[in-house]
């Protein structure tokens, strides 16, 4: 298994031996993640792995049992999201946790709103522009409510908002899940607009597509525990999937040499994870 | 097999035809806003022209000032009701804050005994007043940390709070009215029924509470961040409580306003009665509701505004008056009232459902859409 060390710069935001339990079930076990400015780290695992409880961990929304969270050099204790947000680390959730009823600065500004003495909605909106045209988003107007607004373009809301309070540290949950082709096109374009501002992205994913194409770093997880880390630009998918299902020996690799045992020239990706065919 | 090799040819085919559709959506919805408060300004019409045309007196300045004044009372309670479905919940016990906060006002006027210190009490008018009023938003306090804190559902909790305050209304006065609210000019307690009675330009005191309340609470709706967090709460209560919107606090504010809506009415009331009975102000909460939902509110939350409130309460006062005017039975004027009800939220709910495929068809033809003339854009 070709491990990558970790990385030559130093991490912004770095983990050790983190662990979290709920009961009896270990959700985490000594996980080490470290991620730098200007980078993109995929997560990737299978169901129950645990990357949704280390989002969570990392966005505060649950403590860690043991283990250390440093970030720029510190280390520091999440005790609750607004205090992930007051460090720097923004989190975009899966449902993207916008209101419908809103328009796009309404939800961008949301709780943290320019009221001097009432709400300054030129100055709000004023920033609004500019947030989304540094995100080169294409969204008509920002006086439009979140239930017309598409997919890609709630996604891409959902990350402006989380860059509002400048943050160095952006966690992604399955940001292209729900999206279609094009959609998921833009907001990948998004991710790598991200890491060239110098930000440290988190990026959560089931899709190895996804992964490979806006990635720098693959961290894998597997049953709560580290399993695997790889240079997203080199290693080939199988690696990443024998990581994900924790053999070479496994019901994905066991099928497709089945597959090609019937000699077709043309190997169909398998299993949960979708294959790019050489 | 990469489905990313085929992502921009795609976003470049869609690209540039959908652009009109696109930016024309924004304004679609603002026609939709606009005819959902309308349409209750057309049933408002139709009820004037029919009435109008039923009875001579109708429109008679007297009457229309009589008619304002009986709706004034249920808008401000409307008002207070719109905060409370604004964030997802209703407030069953305001009508009987209307009768707590009256005989309050009344024992005060009556003198307060206290009886540890064996003194006669009798505060000034606007002591009693504030008291009152304080009174009411206690009510609502309760009703919002009960709500809030305790997580009891709102419709239970204003439920138990209407046998409550009620309940407690009947204890102070025993079951009889307070009838003697002159005061006393050598006590200095005078001048409580004169105040409420005043009519300054003509226009009865509850007009003028109607046309405060409305305007102090549009304010707080649409320019304040506490009314941006209300409609957020209402919309999305976990989004906003992931922004930093203190729902908690937000919650409990809501029935706090209303109760205090709901004391100022039990004041006007009392003025209007020259009484304070214990009974005042049953099932007003009913007409406050039905004011607020034929205003375009929704009882899910996040959606109404003062105004289409305020066109409501309208809705319902012109209406009833009107069918006494022209002699209806009491019977039939129930039937109508309710009938009206219903086709207005039945009509709200047909316009919801035409707008909410409307804005996927516009989210579906923007989706891959232009990119951005912001400036254009730009109103």
């Amino acid at each position: 298994m070709d491990t990558a060390t970790a990385p030559a710069r130093t991490a912004l935001l770095s983990l050790r031996g983190v662990n979290k339990s709920f009961g009896a079930v270990n959700a985490l076990t000594d996980i080490d993640l470290d991620v730098s400015a200007g980078e993109v780290v995929a997560i990737v695992g299978d169901n129950g792995a645990g990357k949704s409880t280390l989002v969570k961990v990392l966005a505060g929304v649950h403590q860690a049992n043991s283990g250390s969270i440093s970030f720029d050099g510190s280390e520091v204790q999440i005790a609750d999201p607004s205090a992930a947000i007051g460090l720097g680390i923004a989190t975009v959730f899966q449902d993207l946790a916008l209101c419908e009823n809103l328009n796009v600065v309404e939800n961008l500004f949301l709780g943290q709103e320019l009221a001097p003495m009432r709400l300054d909605e030129v100055g709000m909106e004023v920033k609004s522009w500019e947030l989304l045209r540094q995100l080169s988003a294409k969204i008509p107007t920002v006086r439009i409510p979140i239930a017309s607004l598409s997919g890609g373009q709630r996604q891409t809301v959902a990350i402006a908002r989380s860059l509002l309070g400048d943050p160095r540290v952006i966690i992604l949950d399955e940001p292209t899940a729900a999206l279609g082709v094009a959609q998921t096109a833009e907001v990948l374009d998004l991710i790598e607009r991200l890491r060239q501002r110098g930000l440290g992205v988190v990026m959560i994913s089931h899709n190895m597509e996804d992964v490979r194409a806006v990635a720098d770093r693959i961290v894998v997880l597997r049953l709560g525990r580290n399993n695997g880390e790889f240079d997203a630009h080199t290693v080939s998918s199988e690696n990443v999937v024998a990581a994900i299902t924790g053999a070479t020996d496994n019901v994905v690799t066991r099928r497709r040499d089945r597959l090609q045992d019937r000699a077709t020239a043309d190997s169909e990706p398998a299993g949960p994870v979708k294959e790019e065919t050489r | 097999m990469s489905l990313l090799s085929q992502s921009p040819e795609t976003r470049n085919e869609q690209a540039k035809p959908k652009s009109p559709v696109a930016t024309a959506a924004p304004r679609k919805i603002n026609l939709n806003a606009m005819m959902v408060e309308g349409r209750a300004l057309i049933a408002l019409l139709l009820i004037v022209i029919v009435f109008a045309s039923l009875s001579p007196h109708y429109l008679s300045p007297d009457n229309l000032i009589i008619m304002t004044r009986h709706v004034a009372m249920n808008a401000i309670l409307a008002i207070g009701m719109l905060m409370v479905i604004l964030n997802g919940g209703i407030d069953l016990s305001v009508g009987s804050t209307v009768g707590l906060s009256g005989v309050v006002a009344g024992m005060l006027l009556d003198g307060l005994q206290i009886s540890s210190l064996n003194v006669l009490a009798y505060p000034s008018v606007w002591v009693v007043i504030l008291i009152s009023l304080a009174v009411g938003t206690l009510v609502g306090y309760v009703n919002g940390v009960l709500v809030s804190r305790l997580n009891v559902a709102p419709f239970v909790a204003t439920l138990g709070m209407l046998y409550i305050a009620r309940g407690i209304a009947l204890l102070i006065t025993n079951g009889t009215p307070f009838s003697n609210l002159r005061g006393d000019e050598a006590l200095g307690n005078t001048g409580f029924l004169a105040f409420l009675k005043a009519a300054p330009l003509g226009l009865p005191m509850p007009v003028w509470a109607m046309i405060g309340f409305a305007a102090a609470f549009a304010i707080l709706l649409n320019k304040a961040p506490f009314g941006r967090w209300l409609y957020a709460t209402g919309g999305n209560e976990r989004a906003a409580e992931l922004s930093g919107v203190p729902i908690k606090r937000v919650q409990t504010r809501v029935y706090v306003l209303s109760g205090l809506c709901a004391a100022a009415v039990g004041l006007l009331l009392t003025g209007d009665l020259s009484s304070a009975t214990p009974r005042a102000g049953e099932f007003f909460e009913l007409n406050a509701i039905a004011a607020v939902v034929i205003g375009g509110a929704a009882l899910s939350g996040g959606r109404g505004t003062i105004r289409g409130t305020l066109i409501g309460a309208f809705v319902i006062g012109f209406l009833v008056d009107g069918l006494v005017l022209i002699g209806v039975s009491q019977f039939w004027q129930q039937i109508i009232k309710g009938a009206v009800i219903i086709v207005a939220v039945a009509l709200d709910q047909m316009q919801q459902r035409l707008q909410q495929r409307r804005a996927a068809k516009a989210a579906l033809a923007s989706s891959s859409g232009p990119d951005p003339a912001p400036a254009a854009a730009q109103p």
